[in-house]
Parts: structure tokens; C-alpha cells; sequence
């Protein structure tokens, strides 16, 4: 009887080996965001207090504790550049993810609908600027939109507009730069589900009567529900924390979450508020991602 | 295959032993207290409805499956610790699970790989399988790019290579067309007699089970329900789940009465003439044995009872026709096409008859 | 009847057109002689000679291309023996919280990541540098391991393993013969994507770095931030073309691949 003895510990080794991993470099770090977003800041290295001093035993403990705040706390909820920053952030993702779904379904749909043999060439063609630099294909718009760029040459020429206005430094830039960068994350899981839906359905409802344009609403756009969600949540919570697309393509009056984050972080020095919004910021995702997750598993349990 | 019961048994100790054997999965038991002997040199067959337990009898044979109590001996060694890559049994997957990066060749190998045989043995006997199964000249084909009916035969003989003690054989013609897996069952039998190799064959196909095997046990709900050789299943089943689930039958339900008689709803039938209890019994009778008539035949000591045509099913060979007897029940009766024509139509008044000895008495 | 409306077409192209315009607009730019980015000046290659001479670009880009191979192949190893205990396993204990932390990185902002492994790195006391940006890398990517790696293991047709051990194989080297070759193509996807990810990344690579140890998205940042500069569309065209090919060299390997097995198999019927 030693052969399951034998595979429970091979089994406890795969298992171990990532766990231990994510334990280490993925849940005790967020304990420590934890822990500092509740400290003060001081002009230290590292800049910020207390630092739990296990030598001091039972006393350091307690005056550990005893120094512990939720100063960084109270400045997000009481100064309206946080508050500010956060509605931002959810009105950016809200409105983006929107964009992303009404302009994504169409081309899933189409590429869907595409002849078979074609499918993957277009599939391939989506995920292609994926593959490429997420940084080059922001920066690929400030070459278009910076006021000399191409777009104000086109408008121009086109006699649009008068004189050159400027679209970089502008919500309309993050737009822009945000539904460019999500589309592909939008498009693939909306696509993967309209593939798999049964054509016949579409004759059956056809052959029952239904219009086309009916056919849609009643039949394939509840059928692809579970990608629409999949795409929305893929696309929406990670927008929310972006940083890269409105640094480089926004402007500088209201600032988006991250960048908040980032600024306090590295221009600022201030450790515990860093901690204390990403502890915020991870509070407001957490229904989105659970969700997101729950969703994932159904979809692998599907595959069974 | 009428004397498939002679088959040495008793002769020779059994190769297999099933001794109470019971699997369970959680609350669901797969197998019950089952004990069954398997023996050398026998094609035996597993059959039963999907749900049965018979896979799992299988699996657990070749070891995929712990028993949750009672033993497996093979060769009289209790082997239900052994694990799988150490048992002398090999098997044939409904799937075939050929190995995909695999050539024909190194599928076939792979168990001799795995044992301490000579590289030029190891070639000679692929060379043999390859011959046996007639794959020569496919050795360098990936599986890929096999027909249904080659991937079959590289799996048989990916699973002969070891030259096991039992070939287990799990649903092994179920992917093939209707006259490939005819063809493939007589090859499949000639092989066995060949090789002298006991085969068990797990399947849910109860003409395939008659065709190939000597015995064959049949099981329901975890449980054996009546092991032996096919005409004596068929001829002669238990119960009246057998007599339903292999081939075709009709029950008539009845009391016995002294003298070789028994009361029915349809009328006093004449039956063989044994104990006379008077216990309700049923009486099976098999659509072949039974003949139709437009006048009542002469009685000569057999059975005739008068009903009109409902339902006539076509098959080409034969035509079943069901009739609708005096208490409404149906009776099904095969009639060979021999005339080309069919002689009875929808709603004609007939007359069914059989001899006395035709029919089974069953109790259960 | 697969009927292709014209509303189905135009929908595909204008979405091709929206992905693809702006990259290759960089691309043309940066054969543009004029150093002002948006005044056509004719072709040259004077932004790629340039590119030569700038050390300091050289050096981050083969950081970056080291960082990503290192974690690339660890994240590979962790990832698959994530997705091994994932769909294996079956229901053990914790595994609630293992898959919790196998799929959150997929979708976790990158500034909380970044921000919480360098305060780990600090708290730690470990100097940061080239080997806390391959740990932070490491962490982020093998979920996305995980999750192609899985995705083909649900799919495995668990009677191959079977087979193997049936024939006399024992389970650790049926692992090695039947298992591992027949996911390697998941793994290999998922290294690939892990690698991309890795010189992808400036977000995390900016909290995790040091000194010494500029990766080729932070060079390419700071240099974005002070505008637009004709020697980046002449590296970014370098990295679109090495994707590009890659990627097509690939699909042309598994077409091969496809086509030589498809007129085997027309021979088998003939």
C-alpha cells in the first residue's frame, strides 16, 4: 500500500511550490500594505512608523500598537483630492468599458460570423497589437493627437476645425488610449462565446418566424451574456487602477487613482497614504474581482 | 456457441477471482458484494445498462480503481494492492487513448519500453503485432492520421504487446460503424482462440456479447444478476430482467395449477409440467418461437390463442408483428419473410401458437 | 449558411483599422529624416544609427530581455504546477484560497501590486535591483501560465495516463513520457505570454527596480514623458517587427505542422 502514500507527497509538492510562492510575494504583501497604510509618516528610512521591534518583546509590541493610526484613512476620506480621484477612476473605467462594449460586439460578431477558415487569421489580427508593447501603443497616440500631430493635419485638411486645438492632456485622450489599449480583452471573450453558440438556433428561430434583427435580441444576445460580462469585468477593474494611459495622454487637473498613488508614493514620500488608497482601492474591486473569479471557474468547470 | 457451457470449467483453478468485492464512491455504490470467478482461456463478456458497475469491475481489475471491500486474486494472488503499471493485465480503452506523440510504432512499444526487453526483441515483437493486426506499413504514422478502424487494431495491439495474463477490453467496438465492428468481432474472436489469452469485454451491446464471448455475466445496480454461457441466458434467464433485457420477450402472468397448467388473463396455457406450486409465476415467451395462423392449428398438446393484428415492424428478415390479445395486452411474434410477402395486415383476426415447452417459467 | 452581411464586414475592418493605423503610423515615422516628429522629411535611417550609439538603451533593453527570459522560466515551472494542483487535486484543503491567489494577480491592478512587493522587498531588507523585478515578474506572470496550462488539462483526455501506467509505466515517468509532452505546447504558450508580459511591464518594474537595473519600458518612459523623440518610433518599430515575426513564424511552423498531417491522413484513405 505505499503507492498513495507515494502520490500524496508528489501531489503536496506541486501544490506547495506555487503556494508558498503567492503566500510569500502575493498575501504577505498586501499584510503589509495593511499594516502600513496604518502607520505614521516620518522622516525615515524606511518613512514610516512604527517599526515592530521584536526585541523589545511584550513592550515593543505594545508600543507597536500603540503608535498605530488611521490618520492615512481619514486624510482619503476627508480631503476631496482623493474622493475626487476615485470617482475619476470609476467614471473613466464606467464610461470606457461602455465604449469598449458597443464598439467590441460588433467586431466579435463579425469575426464570429466570418467563414470558418478565416476565423483565426482575424482572431490572430486582434490579438496581434496585444503582443506588442502596451507603452508603444500608448505612445503611438501622442504622435497622433499632440497638437502638430496627424489628426489636427487631417481635421485641417478636411476643414474641420480652425487653428490647432490640442487633444493631448485631455479626457478625451484617456478615451481614446484606454478602449485602443482594452479592446482586444473586450473583443476575445465575447468572440469565444459567440463562436461556441450552435448556428441552428439562429435557423430554428428563423425558421419559427423570427426577423433578424429580432433573432438578436432574443436569441444571441442573451446567449453571449456570460461574455459580455467577462469581457466587462476584464476590461473595467483593471482600468480602474490604470496609471500608464492617463500619465502619459491625460492631464493634470484631476488625477486618476494610480496616479494619485503613484505620486504620493514617489513624488510625496508619503508610504502610509499610498498603502491606505491602495487598501481603499482594493475594497472597491473586491466585489468585481470575486465575480470575475467565480465567472473564470464556471467557465473551466464548462470545459469539463 | 451452443456448447459454450462445456467450456473446461472446473478443470483448470480460475484465473481471476472476484471475492465480495465492493466499490463504493461516496454514498453511490458502484459495486456490491460481488463474487465472480474468471477462467483461463475464456472470452467473457460484462454486460449490462450504462450505470451497471461493469466498467468499474473493469477498472478495478486493471487497477485504476481501489476495491472498498473483499479481494481481487489473480492466479490466486490477492493483487488489489498491487498498483496498475504492476499488474500482468493489460487494456483496450474506449477511447483508445492512443498516445498522440506517438508513431503506430511507438505506441505499440511503449509497455515493452517500459521493461527490461532487448531493443531487437522489442522491434521483433512490434513486427508481430503489427502483422497480427495487419498495420504493416503504417509503423511511422502518427495516430493522427489513422482511420477509426486502424486506431482500433494499434490499440489492440498496443495492449497484447505484454502478452498479459487477461486482456481487458472496455466498450472497444462502440466507435466503430455498424459493419466495421461486425467484421471486427469475429476478428476479435478468432484472435482470442489464437492467442489463448482470457479475455473480459466490457459492453453494453447484448447481440455483441452473445457474438464474442463463452460466459457472460450479467450485471444491474452493482450486482450480478446471472453469470453463464450465452444460449443458457438467453434460453433460460433467472428472472424476468433478464429475460426483458437480452433480446425480446413477452411476459404473461399466471398461476400454476397441477398438471402442467397455468391460469392467465388470457386464458389456461399448457406448460412443462414440473413442481406445482401455486405461486404466481410469469411465463416468458420469445417472439421467435411463437407462430401466427389465419385458422386455429391443430392443439397436439401445445397452445393457441386467438388476438387481432395492432402494430407490424419491418426488419427486412423477419417482420414483428404485435397482436392485441383478449385482455388487451400485447403479444410480439417473428414471422421469417421467407414468402416476400407479408401475409397479415393491420387489424386481421390471427391465432398464436406454441408448443408447451416453449416458453420459460419464471418466479422473480 | 454562413451569410457575411456588409454590416458584418465593415464592423471587422474598422476595428482592424482602429488596432492597426496608429502602429503603423509609428512605423513610418520612424523612418522620417526629419527630426521633428510630425514634418515628413523623406526616408532615412538615421534614428536606427542613432539607436547604436545610445548605451543607455542598449543596456535597459537587455536587462529587460534578461528579466523577462529568467522569470519567463520560472514563472513557466510555477504556473504549471499551479494548474497541476488546480485540476488534479481534486477538492483539498485551502483551495479556496489557492485558487483565490492564482487567478487575482490576472486582474489586480498593477500599482497594488507593485506598491505591496515593494514594501515587501523593504520589509524584508532586501537591496532592490535586477532580482526583485524577476521575483515581482515572476509573481505577476504565472497565473497567466496557470490559466493557458489549465485550460489544456481540463481538456486531457485522462486515459492516456491510464494507458501508460497499464503498459507498465510508473506514474512519476508517465508524468515525464505522456503528460508533459502533450501540455508542452500550453507551457510553451505560456512562457511566451509571461516573456511578453515581463518586457511589457513599466508599472511594477518601476516600484520593484533599483539601481542599475532601468528596464527598457522605464528608459522608454522617461523618455515619452519629455515628448515625442523619432529614436522611440525607431525602437518601438524594432519591437513591433520582432512580434510581428515571431508570431508569424509561428502560425507558419503549426500550418506546416497542419498541412503535413492532412495529406498523411488523405493517404491513409487512398
Amino acid at each position: 500500500m505505499n503507492r498513495p502514500q507515494k502520490t500524496h507527497w508528489r501531489a503536496r509538492a506541486v501544490l506547495l511550490l506555487p503556494s508558498l510562492w503567492l503566500l510569500l510575494f502575493f498575501l504577505v504583501p498586501f499584510v503589509i500594505v495593511v499594516k502600513i497604510s496604518v502607520s505614521q509618516t516620518v522622516l525615515a528610512q524606511p518613512p514610516y512608523a512604527p517599526v515592530l521591534d521584536l526585541a523589545a518583546g511584550w513592550r515593543g509590541v505594545e508600543v507597536f500598537f500603540a503608535q498605530l493610526t488611521a490618520e492615512g484613512y481619514r486624510l482619503i476620506v476627508t480631503d476631496p483630492i482623493y474622493l475626487l480621484s476615485y470617482f475619476k477612476s470609476l467614471q473613466v473605467a464606467a464610461i470606457s468599458t461602455a465604449i469598449l462594449l458597443l464598439i467590441g460586439y460588433p467586431i466579435a460578431y463579425g469575426i464570429a460570423r466570418a467563414p470558418r477558415s478565416l476565423q483565426p487569421l482575424l482572431v490572430m489580427l486582434v490579438v496581434l497589437p496585444f503582443w506588442t508593447s502596451f507603452l508603444i501603443r500608448v505612445y503611438a497616440w501622442i504622435n497622433i493627437l499632440q497638437r502638430d500631430g496627424l489628426l489636427n493635419d487631417l481635421l485641417l485638411g478636411l476643414g474641420l476645425v480652425r487653428g490647432r486645438p490640442e487633444w493631448l492632456s485631455s479626457d478625451a485622450a484617456i478615451y481614446v488610449g484606454v478602449v485602443y489599449s482594452y479592446l482586444p480583452f473586450m473583443v476575445l471573450p465575447l468572440y469565444a462565446t459567440l463562436e461556441k453558440m450552435d448556428e441552428a438556433l439562429l435557423e430554428a428561430a428563423a425558421d419559427l418566424g423570427c426577423p433578424r434583427w429580432k433573432t438578436f435580441w432574443l436569441v444571441t444576445l442573451p446567449l453571449s451574456l456570460p461574455g459580455v460580462a467577462a469581457g466587462v469585468l476584464l476590461c473595467f477593474i483593471p482600468i480602474v487602477g490604470e496609471f500608464v494611459i492617463p500619465d502619459l495622454l491625460g492631464g493634470s487637473r484631476t488625477l486618476m487613482i494610480g496616479q494619485t498613488l503613484w505620486t504620493e508614493f514617489f513624488a510625496n514620500r508619503d508610504w502610509p497614504v499610498a498603502s491606505a488608497i491602495a487598501v481603499a482601492l482594493l475594497a472597491l474591486l473586491v466585489v468585481p474581482i470575486v465575480v470575475y473569479q467565480r465567472l473564470q471557474t464556471r467557465q473551466l468547470e464548462d470545459l469539463r | 456457441m451452443a456448447d459454450g457451457g462445456g467450456r473446461a470449467v472446473g478443470e483448470k483453478p480460475p484465473l481471476v477471482r472476484f471475492q465480495s468485492v465492493s466499490k463504493r464512491f461516496g454514498e453511490l455504490a458502484a459495486v456490491s458484494a460481488l463474487t465472480l470467478d474468471i477462467m483461463p482461456n475464456e472470452f467473457f463478456a460484462l454486460l449490462g445498462p450504462s450505470g451497471c458497475g461493469k466498467t468499474t469491475l473493469l477498472r478495478m481489475l486493471a487497477g485504476f480503481e481501489q476495491p472498498s471491500d473483499g479481494r481481487i486474486l489473480l492466479d490466486d494472488k490477492d493483487i488489489s494492492a498491487v498498483p496498475p503499471h504492476r499488474r500482468p493485465v493489460n487494456m483496450m480503452f474506449q477511447s483508445y487513448a492512443l498516445f498522440p506523440h506517438l508513431t503506430v510504432e511507438g505506441n505499440i512499444g511503449f509497455g515493452l519500453r517500459q521493461e527490461d526487453v532487448s531493443r531487437r526483441e522489442r522491434a521483433e515483437r512490434v513486427a508481430e503485432m503489427l502483422a497480427l493486426t495487419r498495420l504493416q506499413g503504417f509503423e511511422k504514422r502518427k495516430v493522427g492520421q489513422l482511420s477509426g478502424g486502424q486506431r482500433q487494431r494499434v490499440a489492440l495491439a498496443r495492449s497484447l504487446i505484454k502478452r498479459p495474463r487477461v486482456l481487458l477490453l472496455d466498450e472497444p467496438l462502440a466507435a466503430l460503424d455498424k459493419k466495421l465492428r461486425a467484421e471486427t468481432q469475429f476478428e476479435l474472436m478468432q484472435l482470442q482462440r489464437k492467442l489463448g489469452t482470457s479475455f473480459v469485454i466490457v459492453t453494453h451491446d447484448q447481440e455483441e456479447a452473445m457474438i464474442v464471448a463463452d460466459r457472460i455475466a450479467l450485471m444491474n445496480e452493482g450486482r450480478l444478476v446471472q453469470v453463464g454461457p450465452p444460449a443458457d441466458i438467453y434460453e433460460r434467464p433467472t428472472s424476468r430482467w433478464v429475460a426483458d433485457f437480452v433480446g425480446q420477450v413477452t411476459l404473461l402472468e399466471g398461476r400454476l395449477q397441477p398438471g402442467g397448467l397455468l391460469t392467465t388473463a388470457v386464458g389456461q396455457l399448457r406448460v412443462p409440467d414440473g413442481e406445482s406450486a401455486t405461486a404466481k409465476v410469469w411465463l416468458a415467451l420469445r417472439p421467435e418461437k411463437l407462430s401466427l395462423s389465419a385458422e386455429r392449428p391443430p392443439s397436439n398438446g401445445g397452445n393457441a390463442i386467438a388476438g387481432t393484428v395492432f402494430e407490424i415492424g419491418y426488419r427486412g428478415d423477419v417482420s414483428v408483428y404485435k397482436v392485441r390479445l383478449s385482455d388487451r395486452s400485447l403479444m410480439k411474434v417473428a414471422v421469417t419473410n421467407s414468402k416476400g410477402r407479408r401475409p397479415f395486415v393491420v387489424n386481421d383476426l390471427v391465432w398464436i401458437s406454441w408448443a408447451a415447452d416453449a416458453g420459460v417459467l419464471l418466479r422473480q | 449558411m454562413r451569410r457575411t452581411s456588409s454590416f458584418n464586414i465593415v464592423a471587422v475592418a474598422l476595428g482592424l483599422a482602429f488596432l492597426y493605423l496608429p502602429i503603423a503610423i509609428l512605423v513610418i515615422y520612424s523612418f522620417n529624416a526629419s527630426r521633428l516628429v510630425t514634418v515628413w522629411g523623406g526616408w532615412s535611417l538615421a534614428w536606427y544609427r542613432a539607436l547604436l550609439h545610445d548605451h543607455a538603451m542598449l543596456a535597459a533593453a537587455s536587462i529587460s530581455l534578461r528579466v523577462a527570459a529568467l522569470s519567463a522560466t520560472a514563472a513557466s515551472v510555477l504556473g504549471t504546477c499551479a494548474a497541476i494542483a488546480l485540476t488534479r487535486l481534486g477538492r483539498f484543503r485551502g483551495r479556496l484560497l489557492f485558487s483565490g491567489m492564482v487567478y487575482a494577480p490576472l486582474v489586480m491592478p498593477e500599482v497594488i501590486t507593485g506598491l505591496s512587493l515593494l514594501l515587501l522587498f523593504v520589509a524584508l531588507d532586501v537591496d532592490r535591483g535586477f532580482w526583485t523585478v524577476v521575483l515581482a515578474h515572476t509573481t505577476l506572470t504565472m497565473c497567466f501560465v496557470t490559466v493557458i496550462v489549465q485550460a489544456r488539462l481540463v481538456g486531457f483526455d485522462r486515459s492516456l495516463e491510464e494507458a501508460a501506467m497499464d503498459l507498465g509505466c510508473p506514474p512519476l515517468k508517465t508524468f515525464f513520457a505522456i503528460t508533459l509532452p502533450l501540455i508542452a505546447p500550453a507551457i510553451a504558450a505560456g512562457w511566451m505570454l509571461a516573456f511578453s508580459l515581463s518586457l511589457d511591464d513599466l508599472v511594477i518594474a518601476s516600484f520593484t527596480t533599483g539601481p542599475g537595473a532601468t528596464t527598457l519600458p522605464i528608459r522608454i518612459y522617461s523618455e515619452v514623458r519629455l515628448g515625442v523623440k523619432p529614436e522611440i518610433n525607431a525602437i518601438c518599430t524594432i519591437m513591433v517587427a520582432v512580434v510581428a515575426l515571431g508570431t508569424i513564424v509561428a502560425s507558419l511552423m503549426t500550418k506546416r505542422g497542419h498541412a503535413r498531417r492532412e495529406r498523411a491522413a488523405l493517404a491513409a484513405q487512398v
